[in-house]
């Protein structure tokens, strides 16, 4: 598989996964002009089965849990994963609270971890472009 | 031999898609500098389709074989468009050329049609049934619109149609051509699924739509058939309506007005619902084509 030609054109699906919406309103900052990031060939995608990343935001609760899953089976491989806001990195306040089961990389695996509340859509940029670098090495 | 290059190289299969994604990357560069962005390289829509060709292919469980077969016979019929168009402008052709490209045109809608019905995905066949609904009404203005160019330059034949425009005119610079240009200028916007008429792949509302299913190579095909068609529906309006000169620069000249012409009316519309498309096209389209029609019979 040549994972080169996919960090030069990754195609984005955004999976909200029961999320407070404040991370998908930064995400949608990500393509407004003032950080376009068309220039680098990133593309949100409608379907789960076009995408090459998914964009996980929220804390995955009992039922959010199985369908997550089930994205993630749904889609091509090879898919990254990124985990956006605190809350998918590490369920921050809502670790003890009787509806979150597990944390995000529990049930599938997280390939880069932006966390804020919500982050910058600077720090999603460099949270890919650290992806886009791992991607690149672990190639090598 | 011959046939063999016309069809895999010059007009046909690498030169259009070379053509068709360079098209595409116009559309995306133009879109997105209206909307004060910045927009992706020039090669974005290459490493696209080689990085598509690369992933897996997940097949539903309830597809058939046309799920597969049917994006490679819209790829072909595709290709056979611009080989066709492509042979014509260099001067080989055969009577009823024209007709042969209006069928194809249909059969690529057929093959997205049938390809989304055979994914057996819900949204996938409520996509096909918008796009089927679609041909149903940009169909008939479009027809119109090509016989009144045949009853204009009484031929059937794509060098014959060159031939009368180069002794007297453009098509374009008389009434009735200049009503049959808006019509079919409208319908190929339909055909291409640009923006007012793309209810068949609603990002928005229906997530891709007729492609929701595709992964994989499936979509690069499919992909690669809307570069194509966009390459080769623009020289085929050229060719109709806009042929007087076809030297190389000219040309080059007309193709990239009537692809900034598409892309500016793609960029200042919003989504059209289905019945709406419906009724514009069985209304003010099909009067305006019969207005061309008639004008044509009475020689203006």
């Amino acid at each position: 598989m040549n994972l080169k030609l996919l960090t030069k054109s990754i195609w984005v699906f955004h999976a909200a996964c029961s999320p407070c919406n404040n991370c998908d309103i930064e995400i949608l900052d990500l393509l407004t002009p003032r950080h376009d990031v068309e220039r680098f060939g990133i593309v949100l995608v409608g379907s789960v089965r076009h995408a090459d990343a998914l964009l996980v935001t929220g804390v995955p609760n009992y039922k959010t849990k199985d369908r997550i899953l089930q994205l993630y089976k749904q889609a091509s491989q090879p898919c990254l994963v990124i985990a956006v806001g605190s809350c998918a990195c590490g369920r921050i306040m809502f670790r003890e609270s009787y509806n979150s089961p597990c944390d995000l990389d529990k049930i599938i695996p997280v390939d880069i971890y932006v966390p804020g509340c919500p982050p910058k859509p600077e720090a999603m940029i460099a949270g890919i472009v650290k992806l886009i670098k791992k991607v690149n090495e672990n190639r090598k | 031999m011959k046939f063999l290059f016309y069809f895999l190289v010059f007009p046909g299969f690498l030169f259009s898609s070379f053509s068709g994604l360079l098209s595409s990357w116009i559309d995306r560069k133009i879109t997105a500098r209206l909307q004060y962005r910045v927009g992706p390289r020039w090669y974005q829509n290459f490493i696209d389709i080689a990085k598509l060709i690369y992933k897996e292919v997940i097949i539903p469980e309830n597809a058939n074989s046309s799920f597969i077969i049917m994006p490679f016979l819209g790829l072909i019929s595709s290709i056979l468009v611009a080989t066709i168009l492509g042979v014509g402008i260099l001067g080989y052709s055969f009577v009823g050329d024209v007709i042969v490209i209006l069928y194809l045109l249909l059969l690529i809608s057929v093959s997205y049609i049938f390809g989304a019905v055979a994914s057996s995905n819900p949204i996938a066949s409520l996509g096909a049934s918008r796009e089927m609904k679609l041909v149903l009404s940009y169909e008939l203005p479009f027809i119109i619109s090509l016989i009144t160019i045949i009853i204009k330059t009484r031929s059937l034949q794509l060098a014959d149609i060159l031939k009368f425009q180069n002794y007297f005119k453009s098509n374009i610079f008389s009434f009735s051509g200049f009503f049959a240009f808006l019509v079919g200028f409208i319908c190929i916007h339909a055909k291409l699924g640009l923006v007012p008429f793309d209810v068949s792949e609603a990002e928005q509302e229906i997530m891709g739509g007729i492609l929701i299913e595709h992964s994989g190579f499936l979509l690069a095909i499919n992909k690669l058939i809307k570069s194509i068609l966009f390459y080769s529906l623009n020289l085929f309006l050229i060719v109709l309506f806009l042929g007087k000169d076809l030297s190389f620069i000219f040309l080059l000249f007309k193709y990239l007005i009537i692809l900034v012409l598409f892309i500016l009316v793609k960029n200042a519309n919003p989504r059209l619902r289905i019945d709406q498309i419906i009724k514009f096209f069985w209304g003010p389209i099909f009067i305006l084509a019969i207005l061309s029609l008639l004008l044509t019979l009475f020689g203006y």
